[in-house]
């Protein structure tokens, strides 16, 4: 009996905090989080705490430590460079989705469509979502443009983040066209028709032009292939590329907004 | 007030006690100058310096090093490991007042990344993942007839965001349209920042270049607006509230 009374039975929460402390102190967690994390030690509202927010995550490639106050007021940039960023990982996650149930061929891309729409889960839904996305990232990449040129803020020293950001909002266009077709639907193949009639209009090598981005003279399989090939994976990984080294100037050239 | 890490409180509390106890036992060496351990010619420098009277930053380091050698412990004799004539530390440099450099910028005002930006981030991509998910349940995405190339829709109409180009296609010939006109403008867009010299970024400066800008981007916008509303069958003139709406996103 005294020996119960000695040892009494550690209680649940007791127990949960033994473990969390186990875990906290384990290799493996140590080797997840940096020393000084935030995941370490646990939170609490300091200044150090939250310089230690980004200074140990993956955080610090995006942001500072510090920020200019009147560059994080909503009404001056509006988020529009972050919500186009967002808008793409949206856009990366729904289009991984419907890769899932599409084939890029004339014979089945129609009837793939068709079918994700009808019977699988949530298929018409990640559908929509990936359509009005891009047609919103479009729009938020041309307002974040003219935002920026309305504030000079493409002047010294970051003219060619300015470049760059053409690039992107090129870029931008071309995948929204690119998977305009992938449906493979009347409207699809008509609106790319009217499209890359005007592509063909090129001087000088106005029909080669055309000739590599139909993959022959007709709008066909091939097309669908080609153009598939360019939505899914070439485009992204070149869009990438140019985010990061548009993200790394946008806080070499003296943070996210706001005179120098 | 930033906060005082733990540690460094308790030693900087652990110091104090220690010169405290070490005052109370050897309390005459206060004045440097009987300081057997400080060199002479150290001595004799701070005390030109005193004499000289506008050189404030080398008496506080003189004055400072005296501090530091009267808190070393001195019980038990010289030390081990101390250097020739029983010092236990050297002074490397003198630093003078006026080589430290001075901060000229203004200071910022800034505030920490998390919560103050981080947290409107987290809320703008809530709110558009929100408004996104909302609008997909109640709007369904356009899926017409599967392909047919030897049926051709009237009219057929590119994305919107090349309207204006095919709006233009009315007008000149295709080249122009097509390809000059927004290679042109497209590299004009590039250039920007290399042709407005203008290095001021205020809006009462830069009336100019925000004209051209707002006259270029109504220019597309209304060509865009024409393209997607106001045109109908074989791309003729229509007026939406007369004939519909010929328009698919």
């Amino acid at each position: 009996m005294a020996k119960v009374l000695d040892n009494p039975r550690p209680t649940l929460k007791e127990r949960a905090a033994k473990i969390g402390e186990q875990v906290q102190g384990s290799q493996a967690w140590n080797s997840i989080f940096r020393p000084g994390s935030i995941f370490r030690k646990g939170y609490t509202d300091s200044p150090r705490n939250r310089s230690y927010v980004i200074m140990n995550s993956v955080l610090y490639h995006l942001h500072p430590v510090k920020v200019k106050r009147h560059a994080v007021k909503v009404s001056y940039t509006l988020c529009l460079g972050g919500l186009s960023f967002f808008l793409f990982i949206l856009l990366t996650v729904t289009g991984i989705f419907l890769m899932f149930f599409y084939r890029p061929t004339a014979a089945n891309a129609w009837q793939d469509i068709q079918t994700l729409q009808t019977s699988v889960t949530f298929g018409l839904l990640v559908r929509n979502m990936h359509r009005w996305a891009a047609h919103l990232m479009v729009l938020s990449v041309f307002l974040h443009m003219a935002r920026v040129f309305y504030h000079g803020a493409y002047k010294a020293p970051r003219e060619f983040n300015w470049v760059i950001g053409v690039v992107l909002l090129t870029l931008t266009l071309l995948l929204s066209f690119t998977g305009y077709l992938l449906p493979w639907d009347q409207l699809a193949l008509w609106a790319v028709a009217v499209g890359t009639n005007m592509m063909g209009y090129t001087p000088v090598f106005g029909s080669q032009v055309r000739f590599v981005l139909l993959g022959g003279v007709e709008i066909g399989s091939e097309t669908l292939l080609r153009w598939y090939v360019l939505h899914v994976l070439m485009l992204p990984f070149v869009i990438v590329i140019f985010m990061a080294i548009h993200f790394w100037r946008v806080r070499k050239d003296g943070g996210i907004s706001g005179p120098l | 007030m930033t906060e005082i890490p733990e540690h460094l409180l308790k030693r900087a509390q652990a110091a104090r006690e220690k010169a405290a106890a070490d005052s109370g036992a050897a309390a005459p060496s206060s004045g440097e100058a009987s300081d057997p351990r400080i060199p002479q010619h150290l001595l004799d420098r701070s005390k030109a310096a005193r004499s000289g009277g506008d050189a404030g930053g080398g008496v506080a380091v003189a004055e400072k090093a005296g501090a530091v050698v009267t808190a070393a412990p001195t019980a038990g004799g010289v030390p081990v490991g101390a250097g020739p004539g029983g010092h236990t530390q050297r002074l490397l440099t003198v630093v003078k007042s006026g080589s430290i450099q001075e901060a000229k910028g203004a200071p910022v005002d800034k505030v920490h990344t998390w919560p103050h930006l981080l947290a409107v981030e987290f809320v703008a991509a809530l709110a558009c993942t929100a408004f996104l998910l909302v609008f997909s349940w109640v709007v369904n995405a356009p899926l017409l007839q599967a392909a047919d190339p030897n049926k051709t829709p009237n009219p057929s109409k590119a994305p919107w965001y090349f309207l204006g180009l095919q709006e233009l296609l009315t007008m000149f010939h295709p080249m122009i349209a097509g390809v000059t006109l927004p290679g042109v403008a497209l590299i004009l867009l590039i250039l920007a920042p290399y042709l407005d010299r203008n290095p001021s970024n205020k809006p009462e400066d830069r009336k100019f270049m925000t004209t051209m800008m707002t006259v270029h981007l109504m220019f597309w916008a209304v060509l865009v607006i024409i393209g997607s509303f106001f045109r109908g069958p074989g791309f003729n003139f229509t007026f939406p509230w007369r004939d519909g709406i010929f328009f698919e996103l």
